[in-house]
């Protein structure tokens, strides 16, 4: 039987959604950010998992959270990357210091 | 799942560190495209990590869902949007000395909320398995079951409707 200890998997999934929260905020490119909140979205999955595994709580439920989870990432990727290709053909880019649309 | 079983709690660090160093070369590197393959990478330690701690179902979806359409739809993204393979284009913008230092505190602090929270272990290690996960989507979360469907479906539907090109 294969366990570490909870600690160590949540510090795991604390890195793993900062290295996507750096991401999010230093990206130029609209894709980037977006790949890098799918990051984020899965260090918080790993951590519902590792409370399903390990704490005294129902782990059907906490596994029913990240289902729901999946779900609405995918709709998130689909819906945001459908508006990055919409902003490329309508502005010629998909760095967000160029788009100016909404700048006063 | 007892052939994952067979390997040692080492292995499981390392490819947690894996999947960490995979998920930093993905937000760092400059290529889009490598980026992309990078996530790829990361989504499928996540998922190997899911299997470890006998979630199998939802290594499955994971594997199914996350590298097998949300990949497509990223490379799509990325090969419809060109200029990725300009090495002129800076792929980062100007903050990344103030989010490093941010974010390094951030994460300073959650650790430490971390190591001092008296966690309630379970006496015994959870399991659970699919049929359990159908019958709770089918008879406790049965509404927000249906709810997050038609959400994935007016998504999609939106996605289709703003990608249109109008002719």
């Amino acid at each position: 039987m294969t366990t570490v200890p909870l600690q160590h998997l949540l510090i795991f999934s604390t890195l793993l959604f900062f290295i996507g929260l750096y991401g999010a905020t230093t990206r130029r490119n609209m894709v980037g950010i977006l790949i890098s909140i799918e990051i984020m979205l899965n260090a918080v999955n790993v951590n519902f998992i590792s409370f399903a595994r390990m704490l005294d709580v129902s782990a059907t439920v906490a596994q029913v959270f990240v289902i729901f989870t999946i779900v609405l990432a995918a709709a998130t990727a689909a819906v945001g990357l459908a508006i990055v290709l919409v902003l490329y053909r309508n502005q010629k880019t998909i760095y967000t210091d160029e788009v100016e649309l909404l700048k006063w | 799942m007892e052939f994952i079983s067979a390997f040692g709690t080492s292995s499981l660090y390392a490819l947690m560190g894996g999947v960490l160093i995979t998920a930093a070369l993905t937000v760092a590197v400059r290529n889009m495209f490598h980026a992309a393959i990078f996530l790829a990478f990361t989504l499928l330690g996540v998922a190997i990590i899911y299997f470890f701690l006998h979630a199998e179902f939802i290594a499955a979806i994971q594997i199914l869902i996350y590298v097998g359409a949300i990949m497509t739809l990223v490379i799509f993204a990325i090969m419809l949007t060109a200029r990725i393979q300009d090495p002129s284009v800076p792929q980062s913008n100007r903050q990344i000395i103030p989010a490093l230092v941010l974010i390094a505190a951030c994460a300073y602090l959650v650790v430490r909320a971390i190591v001092n929270t008296p966690w309630k272990l379970a006496v015994q290690l959870q399991e659970t398995n699919a049929v359990e996960l159908g019958r709770a989507l089918m008879g406790r979360f049965v509404l927000p079951f249906e709810l997050v469907s038609l959400v994935l479906l007016v998504a999609l539907i939106g996605a289709i409707a703003v990608a249109r090109s109008d002719e």
